[in-house]
């Protein structure tokens, strides 16, 4: 039977869980200890390689910008690292947010693996990072984000700099939720031309458009050897790729994740989904960005500037689609709101 | 009428779009340009412009600085080069206007500092970031109103007015600028973040500043202070405009602002190149307007 699905037989995929920072973003940044480490232990526990944890922003999250988190990253990581009996810590961090002194201080809390993210056409921005990481002796991966704003070839060049850098493992990141199998696989395949044989290359989905699944099966057929996903989708935008749905979906097609599928069904059924404020899943909003192609972690955001300011957040997510902004722009987003209202006459300009 | 005689080390993206600014001044001249690649097209361009080039770095010019009469250099290198240019050129006299992220001497933001820094006859003031041009007078417009517990800025850029200097060094325009919020903007804690956005056609260098006070907001005292400081920066930075804001939420204020260029030699969606050569030049013409009435007069520094 299914006897058709033969040519992932056997791979090995390392998964990186999402939940406990990309999914920061999903619950306003208000995740406690006690949920992080019952979380993380519990993901420990179904084999789960690699766990990020900390602010939704990495590094240096904690800002006006981003949102303030209940715990600093120190406070998350030491609260998490002690407890894990095989899953390494990750951390984010995106160069112009966090620091290198961050790092240091992430590194000294246990951290031993790092997302260095950077947009997708910047990654000369990274190269202090990524070296840095590497000296400390940490597991470094470059991290492409809004990947579908960059063509094949020039999104290779970038990962091709990272790898100079130190980078081990060059992600493609979805941060939109934007792409189609088709542009995942050209995208892999560019990388893989000009990597290194021994450079990993990862992909990080949003499930937007509801392709996380199909998206990461196509990044490995191309030759991808790392996923980002999070349980239960817990992550910005309609949530990271389903962790639980794609470790079973690998089940079927002979894929070794090395993960225990029923240990984090029982995860996201029994303590991820009652922890959300909001169901993360595909509504008008998070459909939007995919749909427009924009960066997941506005969704919260827009919805909030659009109950203050009269304007659906729709339009507001259009318009910043529009006006090409990118992750970390999050001002922007009251911003354009106002600039909105004031077209519609909902808003007056300040006057001394 | 005399003029004060300057001399720009490093021939990049800011050193070139210095030259513009400087040949318009009143009181400066731009006389040598320095740099290390005899090939660079900056040293070129200094040359059809009418300057004195060297490639030998600092050392190429320092026989040539009391020979022209250099009284004021721009240095537009790097961080790590900056200690020791300084040093050189101080020890003849020359005053620095460091635009390097070194900040070994005082940090200036015209408005806010600058009378302060040239009535003590500094003789090395740094330009903090142009994020820092941008920002810290709306933290100090906040702050000289009512006490600021934290100022967080957050500077996009368009992606081609960044140079490579800055993308290989990141952090230390995100220290540097953080410190310049507390240091001068007056607020107790500050943070800055910069996103470069690769958008076409390039977006104009946006700034947001968000400060929490310790108290509630004097609402109508804050407006009026940040529309008369945005009016002092617009003097020597015309393309300086506020957008939206100022709006409070709580003991939370954010101004929402646009930095427009000259389009001198980047175009002018690169507000940020703008705004640092505009602060340097206005730094230097306060400097040089002291010298010229005899009020003020620069001594060769000490050999440490």
């Amino acid at each position: 039977m299914m006897s058709e699905i033969q040519s992932l037989q056997g791979r090995k995929v390392i998964i990186h869980d999402m939940s406990l920072r990309d999914g920061m973003h999903a619950k306003r940044e208000q995740m406690t200890l006690e949920q992080m480490v019952s979380v993380a232990t519990a993901l420990d526990d179904a084999g789960v390689p690699l766990i990020q944890v900390t602010h939704g922003g990495g590094l240096g999250g904690n800002s006006l910008q981003h949102g303030f988190a209940l715990h600093s990253n120190e406070e998350y990581l030491q609260a998490v690292v002690p407890k894990m009996k095989q899953a390494k810590i990750s951390v984010l961090l995106i160069p112009g947010l966090g620091t290198m002194k961050e790092l240091q201080s992430a590194y000294d809390c246990g951290a031993r693996s790092v997302h260095v993210a950077t947009h997708c056409t910047e990654a000369d921005t990274s190269p202090q990072h990524i070296a840095f990481a590497r000296k400390l002796g940490m597991d470094t991966s470059g991290f492409l984000m809004m990947a579908h704003l960059n063509n094949p070839e020039d999104l290779a060049k970038q990962g091709k700099l990272m790898e100079s850098y130190g980078a081990q493992t060059v992600y493609i990141t979805d941060s939109a939720g934007y792409m189609l199998p088709e542009h995942v696989k050209s995208r892999v395949a560019a990388l893989r031309s000009v990597l290194k044989p021994e450079t990993e290359i990862g992909f990080h989905g949003h499930h937007n458009l509801g392709m996380g699944i199909a998206n990461s099966i196509a990044a490995i057929e191309e030759g991808a050897g790392r996923i980002d996903a999070s349980v239960a989708g817990l992550g910005a935008g309609a949530g990271n790729t389903p962790l639980e749905v794609f470790v079973a979906v690998c089940e079927r097609m002979g894929i070794d994740t090395g993960c225990d599928l029923f240990k984090l069904m029982d995860l996201a059924e029994d303590i991820i989904v009652p922890m959300m404020e909001h169901m993360v899943r595909v509504d008008r909003a998070s459909l939007t960005l995919g749909y427009a192609g924009v960066y997941s972690t506005f969704l919260l955001h827009a919805k909030r500037a659009s109950a203050r300011f009269g304007i659906p957040a729709r339009d507001i997510l259009i318009e910043l689609g529009r006006k090409k902004m990118i992750g970390g722009q999050e001002d922007m987003i009251v911003d354009t709101a106002m600039t909105m209202a004031k077209d519609r006459g909902l808003l007056n300009e300040v006057t001394a | 009428m005399k003029k004060i005689r300057c001399a720009l080390i490093g021939s990049g993206n800011i050193g070139t779009d210095l030259i513009y600014k400087i040949q318009r001044s009143p009181w400066l001249e731009p006389v040598w340009m320095v740099g290390i690649d005899p090939e660079s097209e900056g040293l070129a361009r200094a040359r059809d412009m009418g300057l004195k080039t060297t490639a030998l770095g600092v050392d190429g010019l320092l026989p040539h600085v009391l020979e022209d009469n250099i009284q004021i250099a721009f240095d537009a290198t790097s961080a790590y080069v900056h200690a020791e240019n300084s040093r050189k050129l101080n020890e003849l006299g020359v005053m620095m206007i460091d635009l390097t992220p070194a900040a070994i001497g005082p940090l200036c933001v015209p408005p806010v500092n600058l009378r302060a820094l040239a009535d003590k006859v500094e003789m090395n003031v740094n330009m903090i970031s142009c994020a820092g041009q941008a920002t810290i007078p709306i933290v100090y417009a906040i702050s000289r109103i009512q006490s600021v517990a934290y100022g967080e800025i957050v500077a996009s850029l368009a992606s081609k007015s960044v140079g490579p200097g800055t993308r290989a060094n990141l952090d230390e325009f995100t220290y540097t600028t953080s410190n310049a919020i507390q240091v001068v903007g007056g607020a107790r804690k500050g943070k800055a973040l910069a996103i470069i956005n690769p958008a076409e056609p390039p977006m104009m260098m946006r700034n947001t500043i968000s400060c929490l006070t310790d108290d509630v907001p004097d609402q109508a005292r804050i407006t009026e202070s940040i529309l008369q400081m945005i009016v002092e920066v617009q003097k020597y930075v015309p393309g300086y405009r506020l957008v939206n804001g100022p709006i409070f939420d709580d003991k939370k204020v954010s101004v929402f602002m646009e930095v427009a260029g000259l389009g001198d030699y980047l175009p002018r969606y690169a507000g940020n190149l703008d705004i640092m050569t505009a602060a340097a030049t206005r730094t230097a013409e306060m400097f040089a307007e002291e010298i010229i009435a005899g009020k003020i007069q620069l001594k060769p520094m000490e050999l440490a």
